[in-house]
């Protein structure tokens, strides 16, 4: 496999994630054999593959929703095994969903005060008693949500339910949850599909401002283009394997890849 | 609505006492209210995390035993082994007994059953009741078993340097119930309106979205069920003090089932819902006996709610604030409006 090249980025950036021997049975099925790989800090990573690949369990082994078979993951030198999905969002990494996941019965700033509930601790006995600090904590998590909203630019919809948004501002909704985590890793499952070009062409905007901040980002998408044009390095997985891993000039025009993904994956895109 | 609503009604009701006449009816006043407030804390649970307590009478019992033998002293053998005697206790600490251990309680059962949810929390909840049930029955020592506790005393209430009035007249007792619903009301809009109640209503609309934005959901739960109890636990001392006597008939599902009947009514997880549903199936059997006979009061009683839960599914109180919305919908903009995003 690419050992070199995976060896030169880490030699570039520290490691942020690594994912180690890991391997994810269903039963019988195999989902995910010994998958390798490293993510560096303020890298963006993406992991492509065709439908039924893995991307979504890996992801879903990475941030604790699933407990991998074999082998294990580790995020800035500790290891997430066993960890709760809430624990491993308290150490930084976070990740949206591929199917759109929102609050869909609170409004679109209700849904980024959840986002933001571990950004500012009140106590019980302080929300009860409407301590002068806790009305103080309220209004600082109001102006971060703004903040977020207008990062994301969906602002304007702040006071209607976020079921009602339209399809690609539930995805951006879905993606200014995670940011109001304030993640220093963000795990990103398709999050254009179904966007059209114009909402992509923002999401790759915003996607370089959250870059600007140092944000570690694992990318899982279909759209080649936007894919091959922002990726510090590419993998690639096929039935539950890595069979590329590089740069995106050096993955795109391997045999391999080109055979298992991107000979269909091109016409589509 | 508007803000003025819960001031106004909080006067109408204020003012009862003063052309009231009827004893009987500010009795079933007083009741229905202790009744409400327990069915505020059930909404705490099922409205705002979903969850159903379905033994939730277990925590109204548990606290009005626990105040009534704080308040009348005990004497009891433990294991045959040392005896435990207790001299009497004024009532108020009994309410806070009551209450503590009734929170103590709702700890335990959410700690026990909320990592596996849903069903499983039902299962515990009407077990832990019919266990509680059969103690306060069997526990004769304690508790006179089916004998009922009877002599309790009322509450007294004051502070030091201000005096102290004992509860012995219905509307001082009105008052006093009034007032906890009051209380109630308000720590339940803190609560609800915070960070812990947002954390509340997200596990409930999605909770994988919920746990992966940072949410630890069984810590949520759990404090939500120890609020519930301890509330639930409070209404329980009010009423052991007010009927100054009570036996295990307390513990009958019948009572969980009327809280349920009053948060599903008024509408599970708003605010006013339980108290709309509280005054409504509260004062229904009263005012149906005063003109029909008890099999076909419960007769309608039971064709109310059948005909509430079918025409109103989400319950009187969303279907006004619907109705409300629809009839003045104002649009909200970004920067005059830091805040209006907010649950009503
Ligand atoms: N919970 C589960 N139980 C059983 N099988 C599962 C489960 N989750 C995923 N799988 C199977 O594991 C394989 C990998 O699925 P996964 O969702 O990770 O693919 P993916 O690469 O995300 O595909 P897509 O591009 O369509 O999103 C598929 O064969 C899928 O059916
Ligand atoms: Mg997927």
């Amino acid at each position: 496999m690419n050992a070199p090249v995976a060896a030169t980025a880490a030699l570039e950036r520290p490691v942020a994630l690594s994912i180690e021997h890991v391997a994810v049975h269903f039963g019988g099925l195999v989902a995910i054999s010994d998958l390798h790989f490293t993510v560096g800090e303020g890298e963006l990573v993406s992991l492509i593959g065709p439908n039924g690949a893995g991307k979504t369990t890996a992801f879903n082994v990475i941030t604790g929703f699933l407990r991998p078979t074999k082998g294990k993951v580790v995020y800035r030198g500790t290891p997430l095994t066993g960890l709760k999905p809430h624990e491993v969002t308290k150490l930084g990494l976070v990740r949206t969903f591929q199917r759109t996941s929102v609050f869909d019965s609170c409004t679109v700033f209700e849904n980024v005060l959840m986002g933001l509930h571990r950004r500012v601790h009140i106590g019980l006995v302080a929300t009860i008693l409407a301590l002068p600090s806790s009305t103080r904590a309220e209004a600082e998590l109001r102006e971060q949500a703004w903040d977020i909203l207008r990062l994301v630019g969906i602002e304007h919809r702040a006071s209607e339910l976020g079921g009602s948004l339209p399809y690609g501002e539930q995805r951006l909704l879905g993606v200014a949850l995670a940011l109001a985590t304030n993640p220093s890793a963000l795990l990103l499952d398709e999050p254009v599909s179904g966007m059209n070009p114009t909402e992509t062409g923002n999401f790759v905007r915003l996607l370089a401002k959250i870059r600007e901040r140092g944000t570690t980002i694992l990318l899982v998408e279909h759209d080649m283009p936007m894919v091959m044009g922002i990726s510090d390095r590419v993998v690639v997985l096929n039935n539950g394997r890595l069979i590329a891993e590089g740069p995106p000039s050096v993955v795109q025009n391997d045999p391999e890849v080109i055979r298992a993904y991107l000979g269909q994956g091109a016409k589509s895109a | 609505m508007t803000r003025l609503t819960p001031i106004i009604v909080l006067l109408f009701f204020a003012s009862v006492p003063w052309w009231l006449t009827d004893q009987y009816l500010l009795h079933t006043l007083i009741t229905t209210g202790i009744f409400i407030l327990a069915a505020m804390s059930l909404n705490l649970l099922l409205g705002y995390t979903g969850q159903l307590s379905l033994g939730h009478v277990a925590f109204f019992g548990i606290g009005a035993y626990t105040s009534a033998l704080t308040a009348l002293g005990f004497d009891v053998e433990l294991f045959g082994l040392f005896r435990v005697v207790h001299e009497p206790w004024p009532p108020v600490l009994g309410l806070l007994f009551g209450t503590l251990v009734a929170a103590l309680c709702g700890f335990v059962i959410g700690k026990l059953s909320f990592r596996v949810r849903g069903a499983y929390f039902v299962i515990v909840t009407i077990s832990f009741a019919e266990v509680t049930r059969l103690v306060s029955l069997n526990w004769v020592e304690l508790t006179q078993g089916p004998l009922a506790l009877p002599g309790i005393p009322p509450l007294t209430i004051g502070f030091p340097g201000l005096g102290y009035m004992t509860l012995w007249e219905k509307t001082e007792n009105y008052y006093v119930v009034l007032a906890f619903i009051v209380l109630a009301y308000i720590l339940i809009k803190r609560l609800v309106n915070s960070r812990f109640g947002r954390a509340m209503i997200a596990l409930k609309g999605n909770e994988s979205l919920a746990t992966s934005v940072g949410i630890d959901v069984t810590r949520y739960l759990v404090i939500a069920a120890i609020v519930s109890a301890g509330m639930a636990g409070c209404a329980g001392a009010l009423y052991a003090h007010y009927i100054q006597i009570i036996d295990p008939m307390i513990f009958m599902f019948l009572n969980t089932v009327t809280m349920v009947i009053m948060v599903i009514t008024g509408g599970k997880g708003t605010l006013a819902g339980p108290l709309v549903g509280g005054l409504i199936f509260g004062l229904a059997p009263v005012v149906l006996r005063s003109y029909v006979g008890p099999e076909i009061q419960w007769i309608l009683y039971g064709l109310l709610m059948i005909v509430v839960v079918f025409v109103l599914p989400q319950g009187i109180v969303p279907a006004i604030e619907q109705w409300f919305n629809r009839t003045k919908a104002e649009p909200l903009r970004e920067p005059s409006v830091a805040g209006k995003g907010e649950r009503a």
